[in-house]
């Protein structure tokens, strides 16, 4: 499937709702954040896409006021993969985990909770997955600011 | 196998039903612990010899590489890249690499992808000789050990010959590589391959019909396919559930599609099935390397490009195949020198999580022999 005919696939089963590509990624399909973590299900499930195996999920800091939510899953049956983007709101970033539809999310959902600060209503476990669980700000954030943080000069 | 059979029969299920229950307790193994390969904590909850529950820690060796790399232009990320995996720099320079090449929509030229594929697999018995090494270490055989190090360093001179480095090259570089091989590189390679091809039945020799070796592996720590696709499991560790998946197949990259190479698969999927597998992928990797010898073309190694050149605003998502399974890169550029996002998607990383399900119920002894066979490196999960 390319990702055309992913959110073709998507458009038919969410009449209400609009898909288009990413202009930024060429393979990516912006969803809507009130079809986590359904749509996910959805293209797991349907015998059309079966997208079994996750890849990552990563987020973009886009400031001030934007962060953006990427996933990425292929299929072992079809073999085609696609990335998936949901815009959150930077200020109070909160998208529903998928952790219970691939275990391999539960990991990279701590990252994103540890590094940038997005919340994940839902998630079993989430604490702090590379920093200290004392650590204070969310590190990949771009005006997180430490003193062991120097720009490098040019 | 036959033998393999035979031993199953042999061995029954352990069975301490009748066993005395003791009071659970915490255990912690790691960070420093020899069997671990970097600093991995896990806090294990056990009843008696016996693991109930494990939790692994991550995060001993995090050195910010995805931050750090938002702070240099993109030709000096690739010595960071380096640092992901010291086992295979050559992979994560060239994952990398390829998700800048495919932003700034560049080609390289042939014979730079030949070189590319020649690093590329040569890493890759490098990496799977260092893995035999440990992971026969680990489960008490320390003759392997010997055997394989000794192969690697002629391996780590190939390498030191073509790029001064024996083990963090920055070799693979945007456009091509840092420097041209020339004939003499090629002749010492196949000289080795000639040498080193026969010695692989010999390592086996040690392990394979070794009946400690046996009882250690075969049947412990088994992953189903289902789990495997849940978790996310890939490279050989997948092949030793029965699939046939490798990024160079299913998802060429480079010349892979005009190469020729067999995928082994094992069907058991448990450690002895992982150790197999990896054996078997030494000699196709060999064979690899032959083809490229023949193959490789003459011409330019690599683009004439400005140091500070920019890349269009975009991001992108690409991916090869490891010595442990499936590297990704996935890159943003806001339109400057500079990258905006860069995040690698890890294999180990991903292996680590099944050690929470996998060691469930398992002895002490058999969790250094289940962590050693999944060939996690620890610099890769941390990042």
């Amino acid at each position: 499937m390319t990702p055309q005919e992913f959110a073709k696939h998507l458009g038919a089963n969410y009449p209400d709702h609009q898909f288009e590509i990413d202009p930024l990624n060429e393979n990516c399909v912006l969803i809507p954040l009130q079809l986590v973590p359904q749509c996910f299900e959805l293209l797991r499930d349907d015998d059309a896409t079966q997208m079994d195996y996750f890849d990552f999920s990563t987020c973009v800091d886009h400031p001030p006021d934007r962060l953006d939510l990427v996933y990425s899953m292929y299929s072992t049956v079809y073999k085609h993969r696609i990335q998936l983007k949901v815009v959150l709101d930077r200020q109070n970033p909160c998208v529903p985990t998928v952790s219970h539809l691939w275990v391999n999310a539960n990991w990279n959902e701590r990252e994103m909770y540890d590094l940038f600060g997005v919340f994940f209503p839902g998630h079993k476990d989430l604490r702090r997955l590379m920093m200290p669980d004392d650590w204070e700000g969310h590190p990949l954030r771009k005006d997180y600011a430490h003193p062991n943080l120097v720009v490098r000069p040019d | 196998m036959l033998i393999r059979t035979w031993w199953c029969a042999l061995t029954s299920p352990s069975d301490d039903g009748g066993a005395l229950r003791t009071e659970e307790f915490e255990l912690n193994m790691g960070p420093q612990h020899p069997s671990t390969h970097g600093v991995l904590r896990m806090v294990l909850k056990m009843d008696g010899e016996r693991v109930v529950d494990c939790d692994p820690v991550v995060g001993y060796l995090h050195r910010s590489i995805e931050k750090m790399a938002e702070n240099r232009t993109f030709t000096q990320v690739i010595p960071v890249t380096d640092r992901l995996d010291y086992c295979t720099s050559m992979t994560s320079n060239y994952v990398y690499v390829l998700a800048v090449e495919k932003l700034a929509d560049l080609t390289p030229p042939p014979r730079a992808e030949y070189i590319r594929v020649i690093m590329t697999e040569l890493n890759r018995i490098a990496s799977h000789l260092l893995w035999y090494g440990t992971f026969c270490l680990e489960i008490g055989a320390t003759t392997p050990f010997l055997y394989s190090f000794r192969d690697r360093e002629k391996v780590l001179d190939l390498f030191e010959s073509a790029c001064g480095a024996r083990l963090l090259y920055n070799y693979i570089r945007i456009g091509g590589v840092g420097q041209d091989i020339n004939q003499k590189f090629l002749d010492r390679m196949i000289e080795f391959l000639d040498y080193w091809e026969p010695i692989i039945p010999e390592y086996e020799a040690l392990l394979d019909e070794n009946p400690i070796f046996y009882n250690r592996t075969v049947g412990v720590g088994t992953v189903p396919l289902e789990m495997c696709r849940s978790y996310g499991v890939s490279g050989p560790n997948v092949r030793a559930a029965g699939v046939a998946e490798d990024v160079r197949r299913d998802d060429p990259f480079a010349v892979y599609k005009d190469l020729e190479f067999e995928i082994p698969t094992e069907k058991e999927s448990d450690v002895f099935a992982r150790y197999r597998v990896r054996m078997r992928e030494l000699r196709e990797s060999a064979k690899i390397l032959r083809q490229c010898y023949e193959k490789i073309p003459s011409g330019p190694y690599g683009l004439p490009l400005n140091y500070r050149f920019k890349v269009p605003e975009g991001e992108t998502y690409v991916h090869i195949e490891s010595p442990r399974g499936d590297i990704g890169c996935f890159l943003a550029s806001s339109g400057g020198d500079k990258p905006w996002r860069c995040k690698f998607r890890t294999p180990s990383f991903v292996h680590i999580q099944l050690f929470k399900k996998l060691l469930e119920g398992v002895l002490i002894p058999d969790i250094m022999a289940i962590c050693a066979s999944f060939d996690i490196v620890l610099p890769e999960t941390d990042r």
